[in-house]
């Protein structure tokens, strides 16, 4: 709209001030000078960082990468050892961030759904103790709450002779979380086959039903059909085939535990902080997502002869997710950048073990922050596109 | 009049004992159902495991007095509080020198002066008081804390600590994010595109990479950008971050404001002839920030809270100075870290929930004129 210069409008004597006071001409005029300010900053930012490096020694570029890396991480998905690049390091780093965020939106969902719903309860007593919680949680800094966990709570269990056994065959103590960890036998393979027949044909048969649905009126026990096809489907066939699974006990040999699997004391702290912190968050997103529900909808629901729970199902939470899945979406956001407060507990996430760690080795400074600005913008612009495409898929279709 | 109409009205009888006072009460939102009364016993099993934990830490297995760490090692210790008291002044100023406390105390009052009356809406003159507050206090609290003039001997920033830094932090950062905020919604609102870009450029950017991130680049970078041999203050390159964040933030919640006000308006204040600032700040800005300001004090929490990050790069804020206490081995003992961070988190705890509720206040306030 904006750069137009010339020859519309009366013509008029053009004096050089009444040039200056048309709106396009000065539009242009400060969008020159933006521009000019911008490249003038930009230019003389480059040129001293370029001086800095050349007297700091630093050769600017991406060569480190292909270095070995010399330091040990210890957390890793993928096999890494102090003899691979530092470009495995970031893998393994921003693996750590992926495992924690995405384990952090699953547990923070599920809380923040239970506190958000139970400050709506009837019962007074729920409904404070869920305020209670939101209070509280959301209004201490996420940093104290990690600390909390970490060092007021996780580093001060016992050391592995006096762990606490939790039922199952798990233990906990100073070093971490062992529990049982699962063996698939040969075998186990036609459970998950059994799993993935069973998801594909519930969605199936979910389309089928919503189909019968708009033809015939008639309704179809989705819920319980795809619950036995997932659930009872490969519970049968792990049955049948004479349950193909052992576990790996931990135990105590010496001065510690082997076997099982271990979460460390890192992850366990990041997870609970994480998920604690943002569930608070989420219950109030759900609270006034289900409020904002008008009362007229629930009552028309029930007046039509829906039961309670059908109201729920068909009416109320349809819509109430329309208003909680923004929100939703950049508490999800904010959980995964909230991550990299990891480096405060020495969990080896993306931001400790390459910005920290490879930061101080390297000496790189401008090329690592730029890679974990970048990740963090392409975690966050995918995640907001999907979000952007599902919200379009649940919008309100007005006529 | 037929006869016999006179039978008198029965006296009206009494609700049913079950369903007034206390018990109807607890029967109607305690035990209506199976269900809910389980609810409530679940619900009073975990009121109870709290407080009767809360309580047994902090009050009946504490220890109230001790010289050391070691007064708190006896089996099932709760909180040690004379580590607090020990540390209480650390916690306040960090190494802010002993005899130049005042100063900070000083500035504290000074702020209180000028802030109370400025938030209690009854209170008159208003204007002189904001220009106190945002004009002549913050040259006075400067020159307080940094002194260097007027014979006040000069106090480094690098001994700064405790809740001065985060109180530092959190008012430079809420005061000069605000207007920036303001003006990155303008420019992303503008019908000139290169505003538009540049402004969006800038609030999606900082949105997408979390805050330590832009603290590593205040403090790891931004030297780098300076001319050789030029240096910055530590904390200001932190209060840089902390600004900057903040701002896109804000900028964010302001323009939803803006886009909740009807076109009508605009056209309204272009067809009276008024400038683009009058217009802004007469007619758009007043009723756009009205409608964000729950938003607005939600972000200034999140900052009060994310104060706590610059114990990353290396200074000591509340948070900070705790945690390097925590450490110092005169006061080892199993619940020295707890009771650190409890104190901590209620500090915080207070500032944010005293924030959050006066913004409900304040919400309340400016509905009024809606509620006809």
């Amino acid at each position: 709209m904006a750069v137009i210069t010339s020859d519309h409008g009366p013509a008029r004597k053009a004096s050089l001030a009444s040039y200056l006071y048309r709106p396009e001409v000065r539009q242009a005029l400060y969008q020159i000078v933006l521009v000019v300010a911008l490249v003038a900053l930009f230019a003389i930012l480059i040129t001293n960082t370029a001086a800095n490096l050349r007297k700091q020694n630093i050769a600017s570029g991406f060569g480190f990468i292909d270095r070995t890396a010399g330091f040990d991480v210890s957390q890793h998905l993928i096999d890494y050892d102090n003899s691979m690049t530092y470009g495995r390091a970031f893998l393994v780093g921003l693996l750590n961030t992926l495992l924690v965020a995405g384990l952090g939106i699953v547990l923070a969902t599920v809380i923040g759904f239970i506190i958000g719903i139970s400050r709506l309860s009837t019962n007074w007593l729920v409904a404070r103790l869920a305020t209670v919680y939101v209070e509280v949680i959301r209004n201490v800094p996420l940093l104290l709450q990690l600390f909390f966990w970490y060092f007021a709570v996780l580093k001060s269990l016992p050391g592995p002779r006096q762990s606490y056994t939790l039922p199952g065959g798990g233990f906990v103590n100073v070093r971490g979380l062992y529990l049982p960890a699962p063996v698939p036998q040969p075998g186990f393979d036609a459970v998950w086959l059994a799993l993935v027949i069973g998801i594909v044909a519930s969605i199936a048969i979910h389309l089928l039903a919503r189909r019968r649905q708009m033809l015939t009126g008639q309704q179809f026990p989705v819920l319980w059909t795809s619950l036995a096809l997932i659930v009872l489907m490969p519970l049968g066939v792990f049955l049948f085939l004479g349950q193909p699974l052992v576990f790996d006990y931990p135990e105590l040999k010496g001065f510690n535990f082997q076997g099982g699997m271990v979460m460390q004391p890192e992850f366990l702290a990041l997870l609970l902080g994480l998920s604690i912190y943002t569930a608070s968050f989420i219950a109030e997103i759900v609270r006034s997502g289900i409020q904002g529900v008008s009362k007229g909808q629930k009552e028309a629901a029930l007046a039509i002869g829906l039961s309670k729970g059908q109201s729920l199902r068909l009416v109320v939470i349809p819509q109430a997710m329309r208003i909680i899945i923004p929100p939703l979406t950049s508490q999800f956001l904010n959980l995964t950048k909230n991550s990299s407060l990891a480096v405060a507990i020495g969990y080896p996430d993306l931001v400790s073990v390459w910005s920290g760690t490879v930061l101080n080795q390297t000496g790189q400074a401008v090329e690592v922050i730029l890679v974990t600005m970048c990740v963090f913008l392409t975690i966050s612009l995918i995640v907001s596109a999907f979000m952007n495409w599902f919200n379009k898929h649940m919008a309100l279709v007005e006529r | 009049m037929v006869a016999g109409t006179d039978i008198e009205a029965a006296p009206a009888e009494r609700a049913p004992r079950s369903t007034v006072g206390a018990v109807g009460w607890m029967r109607a939102n305690l035990f209506s159902s199976w269900s809910n009364t389980l609810l409530t016993l679940v619900g009073l099993f975990i009121a109870y495991e709290a407080v009767s934990s809360v309580i047994g830490w902090a009050l009946i297995r504490a220890t109230f007095t001790g010289e050391d760490g070691g007064a708190c090692t006896h089996e099932g210790a709760g909180a040690c509080w004379p580590y607090v008291t020990a540390k209480f002044a650390q916690f306040m100023y960090g190494r802010y020198p002993f005899e130049e406390r005042w100063r900070v105390d000083l500035v504290y009052a000074l702020a209180l002066i000028g802030l109370v009356p400025l938030m209690i809406p009854s209170v008159p003159g208003k204007f002189w008081n904001a220009v106190y507050v945002f004009a002549i206090f913050p040259v006075i609290a400067f020159f307080l804390l940094v002194g260097g003039a007027f014979g006040l001997p000069h106090v480094d920033t690098s001994l700064w600590g405790g809740l001065l830094v985060t109180l530092v932090v959190a008012t430079v950062g809420i005061t000069a994010s605000f207007p920036l905020g303001i003006v990155l919604a303008l420019g992303r609102r503008s019908r000139m595109p290169i505003v538009r870009w540049v402004s969006v450029g800038f609030i999606e950017f900082v949105r997408g990479v979390p805050l330590i991130t832009v603290l590593f680049m205040a403090s790891v970078m931004l030297p780098l950008f300076l001319p050789p041999g030029v240096t910055f203050d530590k904390l200001l390159r932190a209060l840089i971050g902390v600004a900057l964040f903040a701002a896109a933030y804000l900028a964010e919640t302001i323009r939803g404001g803006l886009q909740a006000i009807p076109r009508g308006q605009f056209e309204a204040a272009d067809a009276l002839g008024l400038s683009y600032s009058k217009k802004m700040g007469l007619i758009i800005l007043p009723q756009a920030l009205k409608l964000v300001v729950p938003g607005i004090v939600g972000t200034f929490i999140g900052l009060f809270k994310d104060t706590s990050l610059v114990l990353i790069i290396g200074l000591f804020d509340l948070l900070g100075i705790v945690q390097l206490n925590n450490t110092d081995s005169k006061w080892i003992s199993p619940s020295t870290a707890m009771t650190g961070y409890m104190f901590a988190g209620f500090i915080f705890w207070m500032f944010c929930f005293g924030m959050s509720r006066y913004s409900q206040m304040i919400e309340r306030r400016l509905a009024q004129g809606d509620r006809r």
